[in-house]
C-alpha cells in the first residue's frame, strides 16, 4: 500500500512538469508582444517601449530561460517586487477582463464549486441507481429502455440539449432563467448586511437566513444541473450496468443465492458493494471534471463559472488568460486524480498489488 | 471453434480430424482475408437492430453529403460552403418564408413542394442565413473534418503506441508519461486553447479547430494499439521472425502491426461521430470557421443570441440540433454494438 502511494506520488511532479511544459509550449505560438501580457497590464503603444518590455522580461531569450522566468518570476529592478511566476500564483494579465488572471479565477471559481456541490449527488446517485436497475433486470423492457436512454444521452450534444431545455423551461414556460442571480438578488448579496462566509452563494444565503436568495440561486442552477445530470447518467448507467452484470455472474453470488438469501439481499448486500469499485473511480473523475469547470454547459446557460470565463477568453483570443485557466485546471486535476487513485487503491486491493 | 480451410471442398458439419472432433463450416472470402477474429468483429457490428439502424443513419448522411449540390444547389458553385443569405435582417425568419434576393436555382425535388418559388424551407437564422442550405452542406463539412481528424489522430496514435509497446522498458515509460500529460487537461478545454492559439496565425478556417482536435485526440488510440501489440508480440511467429534475424522495423510493421491493428481502425472509424461533435462544440463556443460557413456548430451558435425568444424561433435550434444528434447517434449505435463484440469477455461467442 505505502509502496503504491509513493509510486503514485512520484508521478505528481512529473505530471506537473509535463503540463507546465505543454502550456508553455502553446504560449510559444504567440509573438513576444502578445506574451508580454504575462508580465504587464497594457500592451505598450510605441515601438521603443515595446522593445524595452521585450528586453526587460527577456521575451527574446532562449526557451529554457523564458520557461524558468515564467515558472518562478523575477524581481523587478525598479520596484523590487517579483513579477510573474506561476508557482507564486501570478498567471499574468487578462486583456479582456483587464485584471490579473488569478483574480478572475478567484472570483469565478466559487460559482463553479457551487454548481458542482449541487450537481454531484443527483448525477452520481441517480446514475448508479439506473445502472443497477438495468443490470438486475437484464434483457427485460427496463434494460432496453435504459440502453436507449444511455445511447440517446451519449449522442445528445451538451449544447443542443442545453439550448432545448432553455427553449422549453425559459423561453416557453419562463420558469428557470439562465445566468447566476436575478438583479434584486445581486443587490442583496452585494449589500453590507449580507456576510460572505464561503463565497458560495447558496451556502452564504442559507447562513444569512435568506431563503429567497437561496431559491433564486437554485432557480438559476436547475437547468445546468439537469443538463449535467442527463448527460452523465448515460455514462454512469453504462459503467454501473456492466460492472454489476460482471459481479452478478461470479460464484460467490451463486453461493449467496444457494444459501437461500432473498434476491434483494443478494443484490444490495453482496453484489452492489463489489460492483461499486469501478464506479467509484468514475464518480471521482466526474467530480473532478465538474470542479474544473464545465466549459460548454456553463457557456450555454451563461453561468459565470471558470468554464465560461475560459470560453469567453478563448473566443476573444485572449490566450494568456485561457492558458492561465488551463494551468489552474491542470493543477486541480493532477491533485484530484491522485486522491481518486489512492481511494481506489484503498478499496480495491488488486490495484495496489499489481 | 477452429476454422480449417482445405484445398478440396469438404462436407459442412462435424468431422473427425486426427482423432479430434472439429466443426467445419463454409468460410467466405471476406473471412479468409480478414481472419477469424476480425471477421467476428465485422459480423457483430451488423447483428443488432440498433446497429443496423445506425448504419442506415450513416448511409443517409453519406448520401446527403454526396448529393449536396443536387439537394441544395449553390448560388455560387465555386464557393458552395458559403451559406446564401437573403438580406441582412438580424432576426430569424420563419419556415417557408419566401426568398427575396439571391435565390439559388431550384433543386430537382421541388416538384413535390406546394410553391413554385424557392422558399426558406427550414427558415433562416440570424443574418438571414438559410438553415436548410446550412444543414445540407454542413454534412460535407462534418464528413470532411471527421475523416481528416480521425485519420490524423489514428496515424499519430498508431505510431506512438507501436513504438512505445515494441521497444518497451524506458522508452515505453517515457512515452506513456507524455500520454498522461496530454490526458491531464479536459479534452474540450485543451482543444479550445489550442484553437484559440492557432486561429490568429492561420485565420478563421476549419484548420485551427481540426489541428486542435488532432493535437489532443490521439492518446486513446496509442493506448489501445499498445495493449494489442503487447499481446501479439508474445506470439510464436514473432519469436520465429526474431530467431531468423529479421530487423526490428520489419518485424514491427510486417508481422506485428497488421495483426494488431484491426480493432483500433474500426474503433477509430466510428469516432467520426465524436469528432464532429467536438468540432461543433468548438464552433459553438465561437472558435471555428468564419461567419456564414456551412457548419452545424455555427448554425447552433447563432441560437445563443436568441435564447429569450426561442419559443418563437424554435426552428433555428431544433433542426440543426436534430441533424447533429442523429449524425452522432448513427455512429454511436454502431459503436455500441462494436464495444460488445470487442469486449474480451465476449470472445468465443459468435
Amino acid at each position: 500500500m505505502t509502496a503504491y502511494i509513493i509510486r503514485r506520488l512520484l508521478l505528481v511532479p512529473v505530471l506537473l512538469f509535463g503540463v507546465t511544459v505543454l502550456i508553455f509550449g502553446m504560449l510559444q505560438f504567440l509573438t513576444p508582444v502578445e506574451r508580454s501580457a504575462l508580465y504587464v497590464r497594457d500592451i505598450p503603444k510605441t515601438e521603443k517601449a515595446l522593445d524595452g518590455i521585450i528586453k526587460r522580461y527577456g521575451l527574446d531569450q532562449p526557451m529554457y530561460v523564458q520557461y524558468w522566468r515564467w515558472l518562478v518570476g523575477k524581481e523587478d529592478q525598479v520596484t523590487g517586487k517579483r513579477v510573474g511566476g506561476i508557482l507564486f500564483g501570478d498567471f499574468g494579465y487578462s486583456r479582456v477582463g483587464s485584471e490579473p488572471v488569478i483574480n478572475l479565477i478567484k472570483r469565478r471559481f466559487p460559482n463553479t464549486l457551487d454548481l458542482t456541490l449541487w450537481a454531484v449527488l443527483p448525477v452520481i446517485l441517480v446514475g448508479i441507481w439506473l445502472g443497477v436497475q438495468c443490470a438486475v433486470h437484464q434483457d427485460t423492457l427496463i434494460d432496453q429502455a435504459g440502453r436507449i436512454f444511455s445511447i440517446v444521452g451519449a449522442s445528445f450534444p451538451t449544447f443542443v440539449f442545453g439550448l432545448l431545455v432553455l427553449m422549453i423551461f425559459y423561453a416557453n414556460l419562463g420558469w428557470f432563467p439562465p445566468g447566476r442571480l436575478s438583479d434584486w438578488a445581486v443587490i442583496v448579496v452585494a449589500s453590507p448586511g449580507f456576510n460572505n462566509y464561503t463565497s458560495l452563494i447558496t451556502i452564504d444565503a442559507l447562513l444569512n437566513a435568506r431563503i429567497d436568495v437561496f431559491w433564486d440561486a437554485m432557480r438559476h442552477m436547475i437547468l445546468p444541473i439537469l443538463t449535467l445530470a442527463y448527460l452523465n447518467w448515460a455514462v454512469f448507467l453504462r459503467v454501473t450496468r456492466s460492472s454489476m452484470l460482471e459481479t452478478l455472474r461470479q460464484e460467490y453470488i451463486t453461493t449467496a443465492r444457494s444459501k437461500g438469501l432473498r434476491e434483494n439481499d443478494v443484490v444490495q448486500k453482496h453484489a452492489r458493494p463489489n460492483a461499486m469499485i469501478t464506479v467509484v473511480t468514475l464518480a471521482g473523475f466526474t467530480v473532478v471534471g465538474l470542479m474544473g469547470g464545465v466549459v460548454i454547459t456553463e457557456t450555454v446557460f451563461d453561468y459565470p463559472g471558470i468554464g465560461k470565463a475560459a470560453a469567453d477568453a478563448a473566443a476573444q483570443m485572449d490566450v494568456v488568460t485561457v492558458l492561465g485557466f488551463a494551468l489552474f485546471n491542470g493543477m486541480i486535476l493532477i491533485v484530484a486524480n491522485l486522491v481518486v487513485d489512492i481511494i481506489y487503491a484503498v478499496i480495491d486491493p488488486r490495484v495496489r498489488l499489481s | 471453434m477452429e476454422n480449417i480451410t482445405l484445398e478440396k471442398p469438404i462436407p459442412i458439419g462435424e468431422s473427425k480430424l486426427q482423432g479430434e472432433t472439429v466443426t467445419l463450416r463454409k468460410i467466405g472470402r471476406v473471412e479468409r482475408v480478414l481472419g477469424p477474429d476480425n471477421y467476428r468483429v465485422l459480423k457483430g457490428m451488423f447483428k443488432t437492430p440498433a446497429s443496423i439502424f445506425g448504419f442506415i443513419l450513416i448511409a443517409l448522411f453519406v448520401l446527403i453529403a454526396i448529393f449536396a449540390p443536387l439537394i441544395a444547389p449553390p448560388v455560387n458553385p465555386n464557393d458552395p460552403f458559403k451559406i446564401p443569405r437573403d438580406g441582412f435582417k438580424s432576426d430569424p425568419q420563419p419556415m417557408m418564408s419566401p426568398w427575396n434576393r439571391n435565390a439559388p436555382p431550384l433543386p430537382f425535388w421541388w416538384g413535390i413542394m406546394p410553391t413554385d418559388d424557392w422558399v426558406h424551407v427550414l427558415g433562416t437564422s440570424q443574418g438571414q442565413y438559410d438553415v436548410f442550405y446550412g444543414i445540407v452542406w454542413g454534412t460535407r463539412t462534418a464528413f470532411k473534418t471527421g475523416t481528416v481528424v480521425v485519420l490524423a489522430t489514428l496515424l499519430i496514435g498508431i505510431l506512438v503506441g507501436s513504438v512505445s509497446s515494441f521497444y518497451g522498458g524506458r522508452v515505453d515509460n517515457v512515452i506513456m508519461r507524455i500520454v498522461d500529460v496530454f490526458l491531464t487537461l479536459p479534452f474540450i478545454l485543451a482543444a479550445l486553447i489550442m484553437a484559440a492559439v492557432l486561429t490568429p496565425r492561420i485565420g478563421r478556417t476549419l484548420v485551427p479547430a481540426m489541428l486542435a482536435l488532432i493535437t489532443f485526440g490521439w492518446m486513446g488510440y496509442s493506448r489501445i494499439i499498445r495493449g494489442d501489440i503487447l499481446t501479439v508480440k508474445e506470439r510464436d511467429y514473432v519469436m520465429a521472425a526474431r530467431v531468423v534475424g529479421v530487423k526490428d522495423r520489419r518485424i514491427l510493421f510486417r508481422h506485428i502491426l497488421p495483426n494488431a491493428i484491426f480493432p483500433t481502425i474500426v474503433l477509430a472509424s466510428l469516432a467520426i461521430g465524436d469528432v464532429v461533435l467536438s468540432f461543433a462544440a468548438l464552433s459553438f463556443l465561437g472558435i471555428g470557421t468564419e461567419v456564414g460557413f456551412a457548419d452545424w456548430g455555427q448554425l447552433l451558435s447563432f441560437a445563443r443570441n436568441w435564447i429569450i425568444s426561442l419559443d418563437e424561433y424554435w426552428y433555428i435550434i431544433v433542426w440543426p440540433g436534430l441533424v447533429l444528434t442523429m449524425f452522432v447517434m448513427g455512429w454511436n449505435l454502431v459503436g455500441d454494438a462494436l464495444r460488445d463484440v470487442l469486449d474480451p469477455r465476449m470472445r468465443g461467442k459468435t
